[in-house]
């Protein structure tokens, strides 16, 4: 196994015209840890997060993916649909993007589209319905499955992805994502819009994907309680620069993260006493 | 016409006799303004080229009276269905329910009783061949049901891949004295050849622009089939174009045709049987390969183009390679169409390759509801069988098929079938509400 | 030189005509999301209206030319603007709300309704006019014989546009409604909770962009003497194409991209094969759109993920 961290971002720079969302940052995933990313409103972390998995293309910068093997990835060189293909890195959205009209079955299908595109010989052996894809198509259902089955969706499997509830979309999109067989998955504001008991079962599902998948995970959050409880790791930005980085406990009491949150946004400075409390 | 009055878009107020008539009296007035020179006055050019014109007010005053009557007929039906009585709810949720089920035993119907249409029918040539020119429909409507429907990418000059399929059955033909039977895999081949060509530039557009980019390349493929007169033809077009043989064996009368080797007296109608059944089997193929890409990785993937773009890419599928199969998928059965086209009329030219002809099979595919195979095919039927009842109506025939092209987008801009299937279950297949799937971006 | 000369004013004058047609497309675009695919025939019928007016005021006696074109402009403006309301109020207001391809197909019925109709109530065959504004100058007269002329229609065709254009962009960029159809245009919703009225600012979308289609129509008729009822279709496409050449939602935009347009299609014509010319047009429609979709004026658009 690789010792290099999973992810390594080298004074990464992303402008919009004039504007400078993200000013020379540099930090590191470790593998099979959870790092959040966190900072007020507009500090530019969903645009890393566009970086990171190919929907901008930063001004300047590296952004390096190791794999387990060694394998090395410039993401910044990297054509969008190649980042998940080739450099195994997964992602969910601020503002979910499931197929509404398709079943939850079929999104998780939809996520593991390469390697079935290979097993159906790129649609002539599946024209064909020759037995090796039929063999693949099934352990691709198995596979969802099991992730239907991780999340507590299993009930909803053949029900449209636009049907369920925001918590239950919440979690299908991660089960979306896991299904691409990520080695690095990047989760953006995973908790929005779920209540405590939600909340808690996210954790629990994000502490169980590091474990038992040895997938590593990098995710935006505002929700303190969440990354103060699972995160191994905590990177903080404010204004498209980083402010500090440590452990939880480090960046608690770290005076420029509370300067940095009660000079913006006092709701969540409070959030940040409180799980300091 | 004139609803956006306050009183109408408030269910709770009373509509009473002198509203009903001040609107019908607005409308009459509406369409005196519209119709008042247009059809008050026709021109038309004299003897010597100079413009004339008479005056038709009887014509105007008819008109605008029946705009008067017909706006208190519309209203009272508005009155008579309730408040929210629009046209949509003519089909109230329980019937559409209904539909669904009845769904499943009107496709297997459906196909036993086109399989007989030649059989019932034998001496009704009539019947026969629109029966022909339906099911052509049907495949062109299948075929682009692949491209808009599935993958959403709107596509306005489906006709060019038609045209291809037709020129290149007939060209090849008539010049090299091919057989049928090698043009139809060629023309197909050739279409789809195309269809990347076009596609590979335009696929990264969005909406209305591929839509307009697509039309603009109908156009460009059909002023070339006019201009380029030493290969094509011009406006002349091809001529001559052999009909297709039963493997070899010609459908004609005399000493090798098939009537004489079954040893059965010779008949017409055995070519237009056989081209019934030709069109029959290229339409169930488009049909039989179409489901069957909707279970595999890559129709999927079409859908979920059309679902959402973002996450397509997020998920690493290849936009730019899932968008062209669908594209070269579409064109491809469109040639194969147009080649079938080409033997069945032994001659082609430009004109039966315009714009009209694209939002035809367009209008099949969306009345029919996006992505539903039934529905297409039973578009096909109601709009080209409609298109025929109207044909003693000649040159009314286009200005009431484009108002059926309005009234019917008013009623069910969803199409009659407004559900999909999943193309994969665990417990119960259960069907997806229109509402929820999307139509795409491209 | 003097042939360039005489090619680049008729480009100019035929781009204007153009240039005013992409306005109703750009407006419509820019306000509700849709191509509306009748304008062309809007712009057709206009022509026709402007015909008829003008074949019955003759026929009553009138003579003084400047009296007959406005009046003849001012009906066709005033009846085309009432089509274009109606068409908004039957075949799209229905289907603001629907799905992206119901007011497409909704535009496309109704362009083939426009044509037909068209067709129907005054046949097929097209419709002459004898010249109505004769006469022009002499700019220059080459060595070799060949003359370049400013006609005095090309002259009424470029003012004509010239000040409508000037009182347009006053409406839409000083009045109270121009403000409405810019509230609508960035968010009809938030406009609507502002207090203004979206159905009447769209009406009026349509009712403009209708109005200077019949002056297009009109310069059509009065520059090249005839009508005829198919003759929206190709002009409404290449009127699009000028309007996304030119960024669309841009007013100077759609102009430039009229002129633009004119001027291409002129020089091909004259320089290439007239054959080929609706090919070229169509073609840089196919080229702009794929290599710079926001055009010469127009907004670049971001992704947001």
């Amino acid at each position: 196994m690789s010792s290099a961290p999973i992810l390594a971002l080298e004074n990464l720079t992303m402008r919009f015209g004039g504007i400078v969302a993200v000013n020379a940052l540099s930090f590191t995933a470790q593998r099979k840890q959870i790092t959040a990313l966190i900072g007020p409103n507009g500090a530019g972390k969903t645009t890393v997060f566009n970086c990171i998995t190919g929907f901008y293309k930063p001004t300047s910068g590296i952004i390096r993916l190791t794999h387990d093997d060694g394998a090395q990835y410039e993401m910044q060189k990297l054509r969008d649909f190649n980042i998940s293909k080739q450099a195994k890195v997964a992602r969910t959205f601020q503002n979910i993007r499931l197929f509404p009209g398709m079943t939850a079955l079929e999104n998780l299908m939809v996520a593991q589209h390469n390697a079935l595109m290979r097993a159906s010989g790129f649609t002539v052996l599946g024209l064909l319905g020759v037995p090796s894809w039929r063999a693949a198509e099934q352990s691709a259902i198995d596979a969802a499955v099991f992730w239907l089955k991780r999340v507590g969706l299993i009930d909803r499997a053949d029900d449209a992805a636009g049907n369920l509830a925001y918590g239950d979309q919440r979690r299908l999109e991660i089960a979306r994502a896991m299904c691409t067989g990520p080695a690095l998955l990047c989760l953006d504001e995973p908790a929005a819009g779920l209540n405590a008991r939600e909340s808690a079962a996210l954790s629990e599902l994000l502490l169980s994907i590091r474990s038992d998948h040895g997938t590593s995970i990098l995710l935006i959050e505002h929700d303190m309680s969440v990354v103060m409880e699972i995160s191994d790791r905590v990177v903080v930005m404010d204004y498209g620069v980083k402010i500090a980085e440590g452990t939880p406990r480090e960046i608690r009491d770290d005076p420029k993260v509370i300067a940095a949150y009660l000079g913006t946004d006092e709701e969540e400075a409070a959030a940040v006493m409180e799980a300091e409390a | 016409m004139s609803a956006s009055h306050p009183a109408s878009s408030n269910g709770s107020e009373p509509v009473g006799a002198a509203f009903i008539l001040k609107k019908a009296f607005l409308s009459a007035l509406v369409a005196l303004g519209l119709f008042s020179l247009m059809i008050g006055v026709r021109t038309e050019a004299g003897q010597s080229g100079q413009l004339e014109y008479w005056t038709r007010f009887g014509d105007l005053a008819s008109l605008v009276a029946a705009v008067f009557v017909g706006s208190i007929i519309v209203e009272l039906l508005r009155l008579w269905l309730g408040p929210r009585g629009g046209l949509g709810s003519f089909v109230p949720p329980s019937v559409q329910s209904g539909l669904s089920i009845a769904g499943r035993y009107l496709a297997p119907a459906l196909l036993i009783f086109t399989f007989l249409v030649p059989v019932i029918f034998y001496n009704q040539r009539y019947i026969l061949d629109l029966g022909i020119l339906v099911l052509t429909y049907v495949m062109l409507g299948w075929g682009l049901n692949v491209v808009v429907g599935l993958a959403g990418l709107l596509d306005l000059g489906y006709v060019a891949f038609y045209a291809v399929g037709a020129y290149s059955y007939g060209l090849l033909s008539t010049t090299f004295g091919l057989s049928f039977w090698i043009c139809l895999p060629l023309a197909g081949i050739l279409a789809a050849f195309w269809g990347v060509l076009l596609g590979f530039p335009v696929l990264r557009l969005r909406g209305d622009y591929l839509a307009i980019v697509t039309l603009a390349f109908g156009e460009i493929i059909r002023l070339v089939l006019i201009n380029w007169q030493d290969v094509t033809g011009g406006p002349n077009g091809v001529s001559g174009i052999p009909r297709p043989t039963l493997f070899g064996i010609p459908l004609t009368p005399g000493e090798g045709g098939l009537a004489a080797m079954l040893g059965i007296p010779f008949s017409p109608t055995h070519r237009i049987v056989f081209l019934f059944y030709l069109i029959l089997a290229l339409a169930l193929l488009t049909n039989w390969v179409t489901i069957r890409l909707r279970r595999l990785p890559i129709g999927r993937a079409w859908e979920a183009l059309r679902e959402d773009e973002v996450a397509c890419r997020a998920l690493g599928i290849n936009i730019t390679t899932t968008k062209l199969t669908a594209f070269a998928t579409g064109a491809m059965f469109g040639g194969f169409a147009g080649a079938f086209f080409a033997t069945r009329q032994g001659f082609i030219s430009p004109e039966s390759f315009t714009f009209q002809e694209s939002a035809l099979v367009l209008a099949i595919v969306v009345l029919g509801g996006m992505g539903s195979q039934l529905g297409v095919a039973l578009a096909a039927l109601a709009m080209i069988g409609g298109f025929e009842l109207f044909r003693s109506l000649e040159v009314y025939r286009m200005l009431v098929f484009g108002l059926a092209m309005v009234l019917i987008m008013i009623w069910r801009p969803r199409g009659i079938v407004g559900h999909r299937a999943p193309t994969v279950f665990l417990e119960k297949s259960k069907s997806i509400s229109s509402d929820l799937v999307k139509e795409g971006h491209g | 030189m003097d042939y360039f000369a005489q090619q680049l004013i008729n480009g100019l004058v035929l781009g204007s005509i153009y240039g005013l047609i992409a306005i109703g497309y750009t407006m419509v675009y820019g306000i509700v999301g849709m191509i509306n695919f009748a304008h062309g025939d809007v712009f057709m019928i206009g022509g026709f209206i402007a015909l008829i007016s003008f074949l019955v005021l003759v026929s009553i006696g009138l003579t003084a030319v400047p009296v007959i074109l406005l009046i003849v402009l001012l009906v066709a403006m005033a009846i085309t603007a009432l089509y274009g309301w109606t068409i908004e109020r039957i075949a799209y207001r229905p289907l603001r709300h629907s799905f992206r391809l119901a007011p497409m197909l909704s535009a496309i019925g109704m362009s083939f309704v426009l044509t037909n109709f068209s067709q129907v109530s005054q046949g097929a065959r097209v419709k002459p006019v004898p010249p109505i504004v004769t006469g022009g100058y002499t700019l220059h007269e080459g060595e070799s014989g060949f003359v370049v002329q400013l006609s005095n229609i090309q002259i009424v065709v470029v003012i004509t546009t010239i000040v409508l254009l000037g009182l347009f962009t006053w409406l839409v960029s000083r009045t109270r409604l121009g403000r409405d159809m810019r509230a609508c245009e960035q968010d009809q919703t938030m406009a609507a909770l502002l207090g203004v009225d979206v159905d009447r600012t769209i009406s009026m979308t349509f009712v403009i962009g209708a109005a200077l289609a019949a002056v297009a129509g009109m310069m059509y008729l009065l520059y090249y003497g005839l009508v005829d009822f198919f003759m929206g279709f190709v002009a409404g496409i290449k009127a699009f194409t000028a309007a996304v050449l030119g960024g669309i939602g841009s007013l100077p935009g759609a102009m430039l991209g009229g002129l633009a347009i004119g001027l291409i299609e002129t020089f091909w014509s004259a320089y290439f094969s007239v054959e080929y010319k609706d090919v070229a047009a169509f073609s840089i429609l196919i080229v702009v759109l794929i290599f710079m979709p926001t055009g010469l004026l127009g907004r670049p658009e971001v992704e947001k993920v």
